[in-house]
């Protein structure tokens, strides 16, 4: 009898066991990243699963999004109890994620190692109020990307160090009858005609707010939309740049039909694959030109970061996959399309083989990146600046009225 | 069994229909309308009273008239180009041609095509680079240079109007052919003997038929077209400098990118009394043109 | 039959086969650009047919291997079929009866009208209590909850041609059947319903085509694969940021084959169900 209940005893414990056995319990974990070509769905993934062997008790859904969808796809999950757990976000939004409290401020998880091994500017993508809401994980400016094989058929000895050196370089190489229009931008009415719009703004010095009011409707923000207009309005950019994103820049770049092209790092090593592209071995890249006497070179801060939502059920879990993503040893495998955030891995030889010209460009590009405006109303302030850049492009408003009217729609 | 009784009986069997519509329609209208007064953001604060001021802003700014006329000319231009096109493949297909019963079959093809498949399909079509259309206008010499149709204004919303006509006027012409058959062929035939034209018999014999059918499809394509939201999203985003933004995608960018669900709220009830009054008017044309005929 | 001279023959021809191009082309072209290899695709001038066939992109989208593209299109696809399905089911349960009722007693037919004339109001006048109705009750991004929504455009939609088809079926074959002893639910389940089949059938096509088609909740109220339909998905892929045209032509294949099968074999009963809901009103 007693060995009955012994045994009876023994087999529910084994059981109970094998029921609540924490080695058993898997985590699940949702993550949204963006459908782009750097890091590509196909590099996430691969990343994740790398992460899911190293830690086989958490298991990672993932979802893609257009850049267009990713901020509205991670605010409506707010509303779902089971929403995403990790969320990519843009430099841009720190801001309205921290007073909407979309995004759980993680400053006491990061860790000394972090601190001292992330390059200071990267920094500022997570950051907002002197708190910081995520790592970064993407490390981005634009930079200006060239056809050597083009420049060198028209005569010009180096790529342009100035935006009106570009004008002039393009002018030659239209006028010898090698491409009817040489530029290739990304001005369609979506976020990335407000990089490119950046990038030109840091080079004529100029800034979008100034004392919590819009500050860029005169100086070097109405400079810089003058210059698109006109680069636009001379036939020397591609005129179908107004409907352009990043992915039309690279393909039309590619297909040797730019001999100049304002885009991201994923370009360089994408463009020299022979096997998609008709100019590999013939792309060059510099850092994006400056304005005589007012800048050496320009750039935007286009970098991007992974955050843990408020709503997320697994914090830990989410940020263990954070911490996995943003690593040194992460970032330095899948290099070729994106530059790590980690200061020591520039003097990495296995980093920079083979794509040496680019870590060049990034060394003085990276440090020269200048903030689109940090507002909890960035939305608003960018929609009403892409409508300006547009409405100027078309010739539908003057560059100076269209940036008034945008100060007026800002929201500010 | 009394009268009484039966319409007991009827509201009962209506009982879960009016329980859905209800909770999915009734509930969901009200508090839009509760949250038009309020300043009540998407996600976190409930928001408070308000007033008339979000109607007031939404009135008096400059984007609501701007998305008003797009909608209005995206509206009248497709529902007109649907109606006539339509009217005339179905006068087409009512004639006697080689491989008529596969062409009637093929016109479901358009329509059965999901919106968002349709608006990416010419969404490539009109790649400025690589679009086909592109292509093969320059490859007949039509044009010389390739064009940028959806990023010019001038031809963005026109080029929304054509992929959005492709794909539904088939469904008038297949609407109208049905109305056609059943036009007698006495009738016809009696209107030829008595030497009437092409455009007579068409108008007196022919149009009576045709349209009760076609103003229910008017209606319906009408209101549809005032509320399209999935076509332009997918193919121009409201772009190129807004000039194709509806006011469907206003409320979205408002209630929803924005997070500012009080004023698009009251924007979603100002889109729905102009839908309503566009329908109470096709609805008292709709019984003057009855009770004239 | 009238006789038509040659000429009239011709042109009445000429404009037959304008009007085949017109219907044909854009769905021909995205079916060549669906097994195009990308060069072919960028080329110019453009290639109309590929040098090669290139069937890869199908075994990208269909593959099932986890955590790749192929499971995410694929787990929409099944969304898509769930919610169209659930919504169509539940559509007609609530919709018969009424239809019914309404068919039969005209006291109650304004409510109808009423019903109707929810048709008119524009999704984004319920999105946002729908959406705050979702998240309180935890249906977001879940099929169920995107179900239950598309019913505010499935079940007016429904009656209404419910009634249409109650409407031809004449009342003396229930009060005969009534006459004889039969209950209702007697009459209903077998004479009624049996009649009504063809347009018990047509609507729920219509409903199932409409479900699939429908985009704009599925956008706001779905974000990642456990809720996701097609439509969205396929909007994903068309935004600009993935430049595989051939890849995003696939797509849009896979996801008009069924709504163009049903489309092509049911035409009868569709266009039928269209112009008899149209004419009565």
């Amino acid at each position: 009898m007693l060995k009955t209940v012994q045994t009876a005893l023994l087999g529910a414990t084994l059981l109970g066991a094998a029921l609540f056995s924490p080695a058993h319990a898997e985590t699940k974990i949702n993550a949204l990243f963006m459908a782009q070509a750097a890091y590509s769905e196909a590099d996430v993934r691969a990343m994740t699963d790398a992460f899911t062997k190293a830690n086989p008790d958490v298991s990672v859904n993932l979802e893609f999004v257009p850049y267009e969808g990713l901020h509205d796809k991670t605010v409506l999950a707010q509303g779902s109890g089971g929403g995403y757990d990790v969320v990519l976000f843009d430099v841009i939004w720190p801001a309205e994620y921290a007073t909407n409290k979309v995004l759980t401020d993680v400053t006491d998880k990061i860790t000394g190692d972090m601190k001292s091994g992330v390059l200071p500017g990267a920094w500022t993508t997570v950051e907002y109020d002197g708190k910081r809401y995520g790592m970064p994980w993407i490390l981005d400016t634009k930079y200006l990307f060239y056809n050597k094989e083009i420049l060198e058929k028209a005569g010009i000895k180096a790529p342009p160090k100035t935006w009106a050196e570009l004008s002039e370089q393009a002018k030659i190489i239209k006028d010898k009858g090698l491409l009817a229009t040489p530029i290739a931008w990304s001005w369609s009415q979506a976020e990335a005609a407000i990089c490119d719009y950046t990038t030109l703004v840091s080079a004529y010095g100029g800034s979008f707010i100034k004392d919590g009011k819009p500050a860029f409707q005169t100086g070097g923000g109405l400079d810089a939309l003058n210059y698109m207009v006109d680069s636009y309005k001379s036939g020397l950019t591609n005129p179908n740049s107004k409907e352009f994103l990043e992915e039309d820049v690279r393909r039309v770049f590619q297909n040797g039909e730019a001999a100049f092209a304002l885009n991201w790092t994923y370009m360089y090593n994408m463009a020299n694959d022979p096997k998609d592209s008709k100019v590999a071995g013939k792309v060059g890249v510099v850092p994006a030109p400056g304005v005589e006497g007012k800048s050496t070179v320009s750039a935007v801060n286009g970098s991007m970061g992974l955050g843990i939502t408020s709503t997320s059920k697994h914090p830990d879990e989410a940020w263990k996959y954070i911490t996995f993503m943003t690593s040194q040893a992460t970032q330095n495998q899948y290099a070729k399309l994106s530059l790590p955030i980690w200061t020591s891995s520039y003097d990495d030889p296995a980093v920079s083989k083979g794509q040496e010209e680019l870590i060049a460009a990034a060394k003085i590009g990276l440090a020269a990146m200048y903030p689109r405006p940090t507002t909890p109303k960035y939305q608003e302030l960018s929609t009403a600046l892409q409508q300006a850049v547009q409405e100027s492009l078309l010739g539908q408003e003057k560059p100076e009225e269209a940036l008034k009217t945008a100060a007026e729609n800002s929201g500010l | 069994m009394t009268s009484n009784w039966i319409t007991t009986r009827a509201w009962f069997l209506m009982l879960p229909l009016l329980i859905v519509m209800i909770a999915v329609i009734g509930w969901p209208l009200v508090d839009t309308v509760r949250l038009s007064f309020t300043d009540a953001k998407l996600v976190g604060t409930e928001g408070s009273f308000v007033g008339l001021d979000n109607y007031a802003k939404i009135l008096s700014g400059s984007n609501f008239q701007r998305t008003l006329i797009t909608t209005f000319w995206f509206a009248v231009l497709s529902v007109a180009a649907e109606m006539v096109i339509g009217v005339l493949a179905a006068l087409l297909l009512n004639q006697q041609f080689y491989g008529r019963s596969v062409l009637r079959a093929l016109m479901i093809l358009p329509w059965a095509l999901p919106t968002v498949v349709n608006a990416t399909l010419w969404r490539l079509i009109y790649n400025p680079e690589y679009g086909a259309l592109n292509a093969a206008l320059m490859q007949m010499g039509l044009i010389d240079a390739y064009r940028s149709w959806l990023g010019e204004p001038g031809t963005a919303l026109a080029s929304l109007i054509v992929a959005d006509c492709w794909k539904n006027f088939p469904l008038v012409a297949l609407i109208a052919l049905a109305a056609l058959q059943a036009v007698p062929r006495d009738i016809t035939a009696a209107s030829m003997v008595d030497g009437a034209g092409a455009w007579s018999r068409f108008r007196f014999v022919i149009m009576p038929y045709l349209a009760g059918p076609l103003m229910v499809a008017l209606v319906l394509r009408t209101i549809e077209a005032f509320k399209v939201f999935d076509i332009i999203w997918v193919m121009t985003r409201g772009g190129p400098a807004n000039s194709t933004r509806t006011l469907s995608i206003l409320v979205y960018q408002e209630a929803f990118s924005f997070q500012r669900a009080g004023s698009g709220a009251s924007l979603a009830l100002i889109v729905t009394l102009l839908v309503t009054v566009l329908a109470v008017a096709y609805a008292a044309l709709i019984r003057k043109s009855a009770g004239a005929s | 039959m009238e006789r038509r001279s040659l000429t009239a023959a011709i042109l009445v021809h000429l404009a037959a086969l304008l009007l085949l191009v017109v219907i044909l082309a854009p769905v021909v072209w995205l079916f060549v650009m669906s097994i195009s290899s990308t060069p072919d695709l960028i080329a110019k001038p453009l290639h109309w047919w590929p040098e090669t066939v290139d069937l890869s992109r199908y075994g990208v989208l269909l593959s099932s291997a986890v955590n790749s593209a192929g499971q995410a299109f694929v787990a929409s696809l099944f969304n898509s079929l769930k919610v169209a399905g659930m919504a169509t089911v539940a559509a007609l349960i609530v919709a018969i009866p009424s239809a019914w009722a309404v068919s039969r007693t005209p006291a109650v037919g304004w409510s109808l009208y009423a019903v109707i004339a929810t048709y008119m109001l524009p999704p984004v006048a319920l999105a946002v209590p729908l959406y705050m109705a979702l998240s309180w009750i935890g249906l977001l991004n879940n099929v169920f909850g995107l179900a239950l929504v598309y019913l505010t455009i499935l079940a007016p939609f429904t009656t209404w041609l419910m009634k249409s088809g109650f409407d031809s079926i004449p009342r003396e074959i229930e009060s005969a059947a009534t006459m004889d002893g039969a209950r209702l639910d007697q009459v209903l389940r077998l004479i009624t319903l049996p009649l009504a089949a063809p347009v018990m059938a047509t609507a729920a096509l219509f409903a199932f085509l409409l479900a699939w088609d429908e985009f704009f909740y599925a956008l706001l109220f779905t974000s990642d694969q456990r809720a996701k339909t097609l439509t969205v998905a396929i909007a994903d892929l068309a935004g600009g940021r993935v430049s595989d045209y051939g890849l995003i032509a696939t797509a849009g294949v896979l996801a008009a084959l069924p709504p163009l099968v049903i489309g092509l074999f049911m035409q009868r009963a569709l266009i039928s169900g269209l112009t008899s809901g149209g004419v009565k009103g």
